[in-house]
């Protein structure tokens, strides 16, 4: 057996090289021995951790973030398909743009929740009604929101508040340039957390249906 | 030391020598609009509003420099782009204009001359020099032919024509090279004292530097070498640390850095090869308290200030509109108060 670390270096390799068929290629070598939903956990995940990681500490740039997770989800995309049971539908989750016309770290973070099987709604661009009609009609559980200009933002307050009074059972994330910047930002919005990058997404994610799941024991 | 002008207090510390103290760059543009009791529309509406929305900051807050940039979006409403106003923010860019990277291979840049709201731009810039003379820089803007596009056909189309088709990629360089080249000299015929050349795609925020050497240092190689005056290249808010030797290559005098960076480390790198603008963190700056905006302010002239060759501002290049004028006016206060050189350790 490959080492799984080996295995994750490489595959991590290939992506910042842009080197789909070699990404690709290492997938497929090992997915009759993982089995795809494992695969995608023990590889593609934990790659493009590390390719967060590294953009937090700016040795990596965004769009080396964008391309690997938009080849990771090509990827994901043939191993599991959307219909496939394996796909994780559990919780209902949306993304959206608030107000602005900048998609490219809402693509980001929706390339890298898929790519690690999860599926998730894309709203596209959403003013306060429209996304907060969205959520309710939907039934989601869990929304991101990103923004890009700091008074879409500030509106994302407007959502949380409107949300609140719909009894919305649903939790917000938020991400974007604003709260890199200002690491308080989040909580002056009524966000329940904040994510600089899609694996910070994903283990908020992980943790609150690890809560989850206890809650349901517990009854 | 005699009280300097904002020009000579500026031209010094480019010189890598310490003026009488730390020049400060409010680089305020919606704020004008509550001066003059305007929305933010309004105020962008001719160049005389903003000019004079300038000048009265600059009564206000004393600071050296003056700064008639209108938005972000007004070069792609140049191209026939939509611009989307705010209440309470900058105006921001629409759809964009290229849908199809195949669209680029007919496009032809706009003329400056002519171009309604490009014009109103230079108007401001016109009646500002014959306000202020030598007295003060007029810091003119262009978002760099590199980092245009993301307005003209959105970020993802962008790095895909980077990464995808490069033979396009160029194409449309070259076209928007013509176009800022042009914009930027016909401000600085207009009066403008100096060009921001905002490129914040080349921070390495956004590409990795092997990348940026292949595309946005040779844009910026290329397009400073043909603008006739003074330069500042600006990342409006990404990082620069990893490229500023490259950046002492492209023929500029300043370079705008982000708060992610530490400031000592930026200057002691840019090692009299360049000034160093910035870096107090805007969005935050929308909360501080006064004792926060003097303690920021302090903090930046203990780590950058000493021996010139530094120019204290937000990091982002434009103040947002939610910053209270009793901040801006502590930010300003604290550097006349502890910018004076020779400067006492905080």
């Amino acid at each position: 057996m490959n080492n799984i670390k080996q295995i994750v270096n490489q595959f991590e390799k290939a992506l910042l090289n842009f080197d789909k068929i070699e990404a690709n290629r290492l997938l497929l070598a090992h997915v009759d021995e993982y089995g795809p939903a494992e695969l995608i956990n023990k590889i593609v995940v934990q790659a493009l951790k590390r390719i967060g990681d590294s953009w937090q500490n700016g040795s990596l740039a965004l769009s080396q973030i964008y391309m690997s997770g938009r080849i990771c989800e090509q990827l994901v995309d043939e191993l599991l398909p959307p219909a496939s049971n394996q796909r994780r539908n559990q919780p209902k989750m949306a993304i959206a743009v608030l107000n602005d016309y900048h998609f490219l770290g809402k693509r980001i973070i929706y390339s890298q929740i898929r790519s690690a099987g999860f599926e998730v709604i894309d709203y596209g661009r959403k003013t306060v009604n429209e996304l907060v009609e969205a959520i309710c009609n939907d039934g989601i559980e869990v929304i991101f929101i990103s923004t890009l200009m700091y008074p879409s933002a500030l509106d994302i307050k407007l959502v949380v508040e409107k949300l609140e009074k719909e009894r919305a059972k649903v939790k917000v994330l938020v991400g974007g340039a604003p709260f890199n910047m200002d690491k308080k930002l989040w909580q002056q919005v009524g966000a329940d957390a904040m994510g600089t990058d899609g694996n910070e997404a994903l283990n908020w994610v992980n943790k609150m249906m690890e809560e989850k799941d206890e809650r349901n024991d517990i009854a | 030391m005699k009280e300097m002008t904002s020009l000579e207090r500026v031209l010094i510390t480019l010189g890598h020598k310490e003026p009488d103290r730390v020049p400060l760059f409010l680089l305020l543009t919606m704020h004008g609009a509550k001066e003059l009791g305007m929305t933010i529309k309004e105020y962008f509406s001719n160049g005389k509003n903003v000019a004079e929305g300038q000048l009265r900051m600059r009564a206000k807050y004393g600071h050296d420099c003056i700064y008639p940039f209108f938005y972000a979006p007004i070069e792609v409403e140049a191209w026939g782009g939509e611009v989307i106003y705010n209440e309470n923010g900058p105006p921001n860019s629409g759809t964009p204009i290229i849908h199809n990277p195949t669209q680029i291979l007919k496009m032809q840049a706009p003329k400056v001359i002519g171009n309604d709201c490009l014009e109103k731009v230079l108007d401001c810039i016109r009646i500002l020099k014959e306000e202020v003379k030598e007295e003060v820089p007029i810091v003119g803007v262009i978002m760099s032919p590199f980092s245009l596009p993301v307005m003209q056909m959105g970020f993802e189309g962008y790095l895909k024509l980077i990464y995808e088709e490069p033979e396009i990629f160029e194409h449309l360089m070259k076209i928007n090279e013509e176009f800022s080249v042009s914009w930027a000299n016909e401000q600085l015929s207009a009066g403008a004292t100096a060009i921001t050349y905002f490129d914040p795609i080349s921070s390495t925020s956004m590409i990795p530097r092997e990348l940026f050497l292949k595309t946005g240092f040779q844009v910026a190689k290329r397009t400073i070498a043909r603008i006739k005056g003074p330069t500042a290249v600006h990342f409006a808010s990404g990082r620069c640390l990893p490229i500023i030797d490259d950046i002492a290559q492209v023929g500029t005098a300043i370079i705008g850095t982000s708060v992610l960076e530490d400031l000592s480390e930026v200057k002691s790198t840019c090692n009299s090869r360049l000034t160093v603008l910035g870096n107090l963190n805007g969005v935050e700056m929308c909360r501080w308290t006064k004792k926060e905006a003097e303690t920021a302010v302090k903090n930046a002239i203990d780590k950058a200030a000493s021996g010139g060759g530094f120019i204290l501002a937000d990091n982002h290049g434009e103040i947002p509109f939610q910053v209270s004028e009793e901040i801006i006016m502590t930010i300003a206060e604290t550097v006349r108060k502890y910018g004076k050189y020779t400067l006492k350790k905080q």
